[in-house]
């Protein structure tokens, strides 16, 4: 017994070396440990998934990793945790995490109630239904008596409540925590369709053993803007966190891409020597070094690259940029100006 | 405090001294770590400006729940939801507990079978779902259910009025009638009679060593009382056939997959442990009480009932529930394969209103609730024993 | 029924060479009285319906190692879910030339578990072989020393996840437990009620809800900006769980030691320190070795919950690797591979804790 008195002690030393005070400014703290800590799905093809090698790969993933490159010009210098939607708010709030970018719908009630601030909307979201074609269904409002799949503890499962309820209609939910089991289910035919965000849905149809077997609904049922989320109250990190959002998209409004962002460094557009450092100012502003943008263009790309890469109509997901287009392009994606 | 003996006894070598220090020290620790965490915990409710008490109870849930025994829908409050995941794990544990002890009893006697082939299979049994973690059997049982049935167009149709695919098993009901009512009642009346029957028949025994055949007599009010009442009532046969229309199955009675695999998730894995009680009880009952019971000219069955039986209770009955206690508590487990129990909605509602303290309070308080009682009545049993022993 | 004890008497009677012979066997195990042959007779027409088709599909017409559409092609079992993602299912997310190591850390608590079994081993210096074990498993998985790698805690994943949350578990719950044991059975009303209360309450909920405490409610009972790890969280909640467990095995244990020896000890004047130290203690937990194992099996069954709280354990490796589109549909023998590791484990487990009540009775 003595001994195992002696081993305790040394056991919990050796565990709590990964126990961490986080007590200054958070930029202060992620330099200290040298890396960003960031929170994603986990489940979510095209969003937050490690492929078969243990990469994590997805638009939310590059997001932070743009957080990353900004603050140590390494895109490397990340660690992802990944978390169901039950847990994500809580970790950010510990300080388990250091940014959320695991698609949280921003709300009211997140934004105040929950001690959250949320950055740049990286992807403009709304909620539909994944159905099998084979059912016939053509439009939302025939899915009187219908069971579906929903996840728990998210704004969906609200939605869709609301939804039925507004169209008198019965529903019938299925609801399992993590977003793979309910696919999963959701694919063996345990209910006649599935709710969540649009994108979401994509991505499970994506990896469905026979994509072409299911559609997507055009109806969509609410707004859901999905934003990086970061503690109340730092300011500082909150705006590291927003322009590396919006570094990608002004690049990609500014033209610049990971292939031509060298020559861009001889162009003589201000708005470009600006945002690439070349006329310094903006980085000492955030805090970081002046070439934070061009690191992060270097090395993950544009908005638009980002989301071709990993969402867009090239890849099993094929969802358009539609809402998520440039403004210019008539969409939403908007960057205040660099300057 | 103040010792007035003549040899004073060092401070630190006195056992009542030191008693009164340590628990003035233990009172002070506790103390100061309940401090601690309260303060901490209102200091970061205060900084993230979450809510806290129990106001959220009244408020709309707004969101649905897939089953349910009273009337819910997502208009309902929060505190309706919790009752209907409340009333979910009740029925799940009360079916649960039925099954569990009838295919333990069942599979505790096989164990000691003269049968080779009988015990070395229930062994065997008993052996590999012991082993095997609960949750892990869940997760099997659930994707079986969906993996491997069809969906509802195609269900299969073991018999009519009854259908079977991956939306659960459905199956035709009586139409509500009267008629049921009047036999519910006749069937607890029946229990009543069967409670005095008892009493008269072991009073009856004592006096003139007759014995009444209770047993049978009971099964046939049990049985015979509420039928009669049907007939009598007008004997209603109108049934509510499930048809297929839109998505799903309508009328009749739907037992979901979730449900189904839950409870034989719990009832295949606690009967396991229930076979080994069982098993132990009839074996701490000596050889010699079943030869004496024999010898005496007992028949088989009264030797079971009258000798084996009420000795082999004494020791079953006590580790039976705690196993049925955690029968109870591992349907909590629901929440990862989806059935609605009160784990699960508690869990929603967490996530919702953001009050954890409160929502994992409650779940604590349920649980707690069923075990105190469960002692309770266990004390309760144990003083009945013991007045038996004499 | 009566038939039985006359048939009994007769194969009693007769010499011992019919009565191991085949046919005696038969009559005496399987076909002794009606009932029993109708039994027998249906169950081996049960066992003809379905061990075959079971060894068709689990072995003969079974995929070993194929692509996964080979798999849908065929009927059988499809091991080829196993096979392609065993380094997933069994190390998760830990980087992947790193994984000799939690490998070599399996393999050492696996050699200290069987070294440990023999009961000529169990002396001062098996604490401190222990001690090394466990620290070099450590090293192991965490590196950062000795030109190690240094891996998060966060990656860990597998098997040696399930390993180290119920071995450091029940290691780290036995000095509290006892701590409980010794305050429910001591004279002091307000350390004894607290015991009493805390044994009670932790017993009377259910692990998942510990869990659920561990995850969402601890962070909020931190001061502000203090973290712990995710897997510490859940590793404390076993442990407090365990604890409870373990207090009521040990005041079995205490409960079983006469009271001539708390006389005696006290007679000697030694302190209650000395008295539970070296004369009660070192009884009372020999006697509850065999249902300390037991807490151990389970302890090793219940790590797989932390799946609900997104831990990746073994069993949610394995759900991890059934949500890959490619190997959907095959929840059944990755779940039958999980459940073998498990079974084998507690199986060599309970097997033990039988065998050593065996040889601890005859001491006693």
């Amino acid at each position: 017994m003595r001994q195992l008195k002696r081993v305790v002690p040394a056991i919990v030393a050796a565990f709590c070396l990964t126990a961490g005070v986080v007590t200054a400014g958070t930029l202060d703290d992620v330099k200290a440990k040298g890396f960003v800590q960031a929170g994603v799905n986990g489940d979510l093809f095209g969003f937050g998934k490690p492929d078969a090698k243990g990469v994590w790969k997805g638009l939310d993933v590059d997001t932070a990793r743009a957080v990353a490159i900004a603050i140590f010009g390494d895109s490397q210098k990340v660690k992802f945790t990944p978390l169901t939607a039950k847990t994500r708010f809580t970790a950010l709030q510990s300080g388990e995490i250091d940014v959320l970018t695991r698609n949280a719908t921003q709300t009211l009630s997140r934004d105040t109630a929950l001690g959250l601030d949320f950055a740049q909307v990286n992807y403009y979201d709304g909620q539909g239904f994944l159905i099998p074609k084979k059912l016939g269904v053509k439009s939302a409002k025939e899915l009187d008596g219908a069971s579906v799949c929903v996840l728990p503890g998210t704004t969906t499962e609200l939605n869709v409540a609301d939804f039925f309820r507004f169209n008198n209609m019965k529903m019938n939910p299925v609801v399992i925590e993590n977003t793979a089991e309910l696919s999963k289910a959701f694919f063996a035919g345990r209910c006649d369709c599935m709710t969540s965000d649009a994108s979401q849905l994509a991505g499970i149809r994506a990896v469905s053993p026979n994509p072409g077997d299911y559609m997507i609904l055009p109806e969509i049922i609410s707004k859901e803007p999905l934003a990086p989320a970061v503690r109340h109250g730092d300011n500082q990190w909150k705006d590291i966190v927003n322009y590396s959002v919006l570094a990608l998209i002004d690049a990609e409004e500014l033209g610049i891409t990971s292939k031509n962002v060298d020559e861009m460094l001889k162009s003589k557009n201000p708005k470009i020597q600006r945002f690439l450092g070349v006329i310094p100012g903006n980085g000492k502003a955030l805090g970081l070094d002046e070439k934070w943008a061009y690191n992060i263009i270097k090395q993950i790309g544009n908005y638009g690259e980002v989301f071709e890469r990993n969402i867009g109509v090239n890849t099993p997901l094929g969802i358009e940029r539609g809402l998520n287009a440039l403004w210019t392009n008539g969409g939403l994606m908007y960057s205040p100006p660099f300057k | 405090m103040d010792t007035t003996s003549p040899e004073k006894i060092p401070f630190l070598r006195d056992p009542a001294k030191l008693a009164i220090l340590y628990q003035i020290l233990t009172v002070v620790g506790v103390g100061l770590l309940c401090y601690y965490l309260v303060h901490n915990t209102l200091a970061n409710l205060e900084r993230q400006s979450i809510s806290t008490g129990f106001g959220f109870i009244e408020k709309e849930a707004s969101f649905e729940i897939g089953e349910s025994v009273i009337k819910y829908s997502a208009a309902d409050s929060y505190g309706r939801a919790l009752m209907v995941g409340f009333f979910n794990t009740l029925i799940v544990s009360f079916i649960g507990i039925l099954l569990t002890v009838i295919l333990g009893t069942f599979l505790g006697i096989a164990r000691l079978s003269s049968n080779w082939l009988l015990a070395k299979i229930s062994a065997i049994y008993i052996e590999i779902f012991q082993d095997i973690p609960i949750l892990l059997q869940l997760f099997f049982w659930y994707a079986f259910f969906y993996e491997i049935l069809p969906s509802p167009r195609a269900a299969l149709n073991p018999m009519s009025g009854m259908f079977l695919c991956n939306r659960g098993l459905i199956f035709g009901i009586p139409v509500w009638h009267d008629a049921f009512k009047y036999a519910a009642i006749a069937l607890i009346l029946g229990c009543v009679i069967i409670f005095f029957m008892k009493k008269w028949a072991a009073k009856r025994q004592a006096a003139t060593g007759m014995i009444f055949p209770v047993f049978r007599v009971s099964l046939a009010i049990i049985i015979g009382l509420p039928v009669i009442t049907w007939f009598l009532a007008g004997a209603p046969t109108e049934m509510s056939i499930p048809k297929l229309s839109g998505f799903n199955f309508k009328g009749g009675l739907t037992i979901s997959p979730e449900f189904t695999a839950l409870l034989l998730g719990l009832v295949l894995y606690t009967a396991a442990f229930v076979a080994e009680v069982v098993r132990a009880g009839i074996q701490s009952v000596s050889k010699g009480q079943k030869e004496a019971a024999m010898s005496i000219g007992l028949k088989q069955g009264h030797v079971l009932n009258l000798v084996v039986l009420p000795q082999a209770l004494r020791v079953i009955v006590p580790p039976l529930t705690s196993q049925l206690l955690n029968l109870t508590k591992n349907s909590s487990l629901a929440v990862a394969i989806g059935y609605p129990d009160f784990v699960s909605v508690a869990g929603t509602t967490i996530n919702q209103t953001g009050q954890a303290i409160e929502g994992v309070a409650l779940i604590m308080m349920v649980y707690l609730i069923f075990s105190l009682s469960t002692s309770a009545y266990m004390n309760w049993y144990n003083k009945k024993i013991a007045l038996v022993e004499r | 029924m009566e038939e039985t004890i006359t048939s009994k008497t007769t194969v009693e009677i007769r010499p011992p060479v019919t009565n191991i012979g085949v046919i005696g066997w038969m009559r005496a195990n399987l076909f002794n009285g009606w009932f029993n042959s109708i039994l027998t007779l249906a169950m081996l027409y049960l066992c003809w319906q379905t061990i075959p088709t079971f060894i068709d599909w689990a072995f003969i017409n079974a995929n070993w190692v194929t692509t996964s559409d080979q798999c849908k092609a065929s009927d059988g079992a499809c091991w080829s879910v196993v096979t392609s993602n065993i380094r997933f299912i069994l190390f998760g997310f830990y980087p992947h030339d790193l994984q000799w190591r939690p490998l070599l850390a399996v393999v050492i608590l696996v050699g200290l578990l069987i070294y440990s079994q023999n009961r000529n081993h169990w002396k001062k210096s098996l604490g401190y072989i222990w001690m090394t074990g466990l620290f070099v498993m450590g090293l192991l998985l965490k590196g950062g020393l000795f030109g190690l790698e240094s891996v998060e805690s966060n990656n860990w994943g597998g098997l040696p996840l399930t390993l180290l949350l119920s071995v450091f578990g029940l290691t780290a719950a036995y000095p509290v437990g006892i701590i409980l044991a010794l305050g429910r059975q001591t004279k002091m009303p307000i350390i004894k009620s607290f015991c009493v209360v805390y044994i009670e309450l932790i017993r009377g909920v259910p692990l998942i809800s510990l869990l659920f405490m561990s995850s969402v409610v601890f962070p909020l009972f931190l001061p502000e900006g203090m973290t712990v790890n995710k897997i510490l969280r859940a590793q404390v909640a076993i442990i407090l769980f365990t604890a409870a467990y373990i207090a009521e095995v040990v005041r079995g244990g205490l409960q079983g030691i006469n009271r001539g020896q708390y006389e005696a000890a006290e007679s000697l004047g030694l302190s209650y320190f000395q008295t539970m130290r070296l004369i009660i203690l070192p009884q009372a937990l020999k006697i509850v070795i065999p249902p300390s194992v037991s807490i151990l099996i389970s302890a090793f069954k219940d790590t797989s919950l932390v799946v609900i709280i997104a831990l990746y354990d073994l069993l949610k490796t394995t759900q991890t690797t059934l949500t890959d589109p490619k190997w959907m549909g095959f929840s059944a023998e990755a779940y039958i591979f999980v459940a073998l590791i498990y079974f084998v484990c507690c199986f060599f487990m309970s097997n033990y804790s039988r065998r050593l009540e065996k040889e601890l009775d005859t001491g006693l």
